[in-house]
């Protein structure tokens, strides 16, 4: 139920967003359509609903989380530029094995984005009972699935901890 | 003033384009490939949307603009998440000149 | 020898499009009283360049999975292209026809990378 009420929440807002400057007219139909929206896939949205009432993690998400992601992106594409405009193409590439103390699901697919979009790396397939990503590197410095886990994962994995479970 | 910066944004956003599609056309496997397009692609993309938004303002057209970027900030990494593995599957060598390949020893015996 | 004669495409390829650029924006789709429509025509000339490049991808590519990508980033660029037109145009449903783009592209190479599996659509 309360991710019923969560779904239907953020109907409506996407709703209003696209629908924008709202006004009675446009909220009413928003009201139907995301009631509709939420009695019909409702349950598979967030099963663990109760999480996001806590203030910290937003506080973690926008000020600890986003500036790093995004100014690893920005490396990222650097880096991506620089190898592909280089005459002689400067690349090492590789499939490691990575390890991750994570357990849920939206915090896996946060740290699988996040490892797509960061310098070099891209995630290839998780095997989730055991922990362990498989990441397509383009310039491997060490092969052993430690310093893989040292260089590739831990930027994120307190903050995600933090943020998700 | 803030229309100069907008437009700052756009040239910013296919200069990376560019430099996405050149990856995709130079780089040698599949693999290798994903990963320039897909980064470089993301983030002009998402640089031209911000610059739209910019330049337009807050009005029906910029929150859409705002919107499709969060949209593609989410989907796209998941895309090429589903086109490696779906191409690891389908038995797609890697380059010749890869180091290791930890994912075709571990999984040997299930296909 | 095979690589000199890349290089030679690649520069004949570069100077078309700086010739392009420098000449004249997009001759159509345009209003003149619109401010930066200049710099912008010549903005759209870029992205098509790119999107050429994606198209020797499709063109070209040795596997299947090659194709899949180049379709992908074409998706995901042209949702670049109709931002621009929005501003250039002044016509806001442009974008609308970018978000609608941006999510059929991400299903359907969703599809087709389940297609790439050889497992069939129903796993």
């Amino acid at each position: 139920m309360r991710s019923r009420i969560v779904l239907f929440l953020i109907a409506l807002l996407l709703w209003s967003l696209l629908s924008w400057m709202p006004d009675w007219q446009h909220l009413l139909v928003g009201v139907f359509v995301a009631l509709l929206v939420a009695f019909l896939t409702g349950d598979l949205f967030a099963q663990r609903a109760h999480i996001l009432r806590r203030l910290s993690r937003y506080k973690y998400f926008f000020i600890h989380y986003l500036p790093v992601f995004l100014k690893e992106c920005f490396k990222a594409n650097l880096d991506v530029a620089w190898r592909v405009l280089h005459p002689a193409l400067p690349i090492n590439p590789g499939i490691v094995k990575v390890k991750t103390h994570l357990k849920s699901d939206t915090a896996l697919t946060f740290l699988a984005n996040s490892i797509t979009l960061t310098p070099g790396t891209l995630s290839v397939d998780i095997d989730k009972d055991n922990g362990i990503l498989y990441v397509h590197w383009i310039d491997v410095k060490d092969k052993d699935i430690e310093g893989a886990t040292r260089i590739v994962v831990e930027r994120f994995e307190k903050l995600l901890k933090k943020i998700f479970d | 003033m803030i229309d100069i910066i907008g437009l700052i944004f756009i040239s910013v956003g296919f200069t990376f384009d560019v430099f996405g599609c050149l990856g995709l056309v130079r780089l040698p496997d599949v693999y290798n490939r994903l990963q320039a397009a897909t980064k470089c692609v993301t983030l002009g993309t998402c640089s031209i949307l911000f610059g739209t938004f910019l330049v337009v303002g807050f009005n029906a057209a910029g929150i859409k603009a705002l919107l499709c970027m969060v949209f593609l900030i989410l989907t796209s990494p998941v895309a090429a998440h589903a086109i490696a593995r779906g191409a690891h599957r389908a038995q797609v060598k890697l380059w010749e000149g890869s180091i290791v390949d930890r994912y075709k020893e571990d999984k040997e015996g299930e296909f | 020898m095979l690589k000199k004669k890349r290089w030679l495409i690649g520069a004949v390829i570069l100077a078309t499009a700086i010739i392009l650029i420098l000449v004249r924006p997009f001759p159509f789709l345009f209003y003149p009283d619109l401010p930066y429509v200049g710099f912008l025509g010549r903005a759209l000339y870029i992205i098509v360049l790119a999107c050429l490049l994606c198209l020797y991808r499709i063109w070209k590519g040795p596997t299947g999975a090659d194709r899949i990508v180049a379709i992908d980033i074409l998706g995901i660029m042209i949702v670049g292209l109709c931002a621009i037109l929005t501003i250039s145009t002044n016509r806001s449903w442009y974008i609308d026809i970018g978000i609608a783009w941006a999510l059929q592209s991400f299903i359907s190479t969703l599809a087709l990378s389940k297609y790439l599996e050889g497992k069939g659509f129903d796993d």
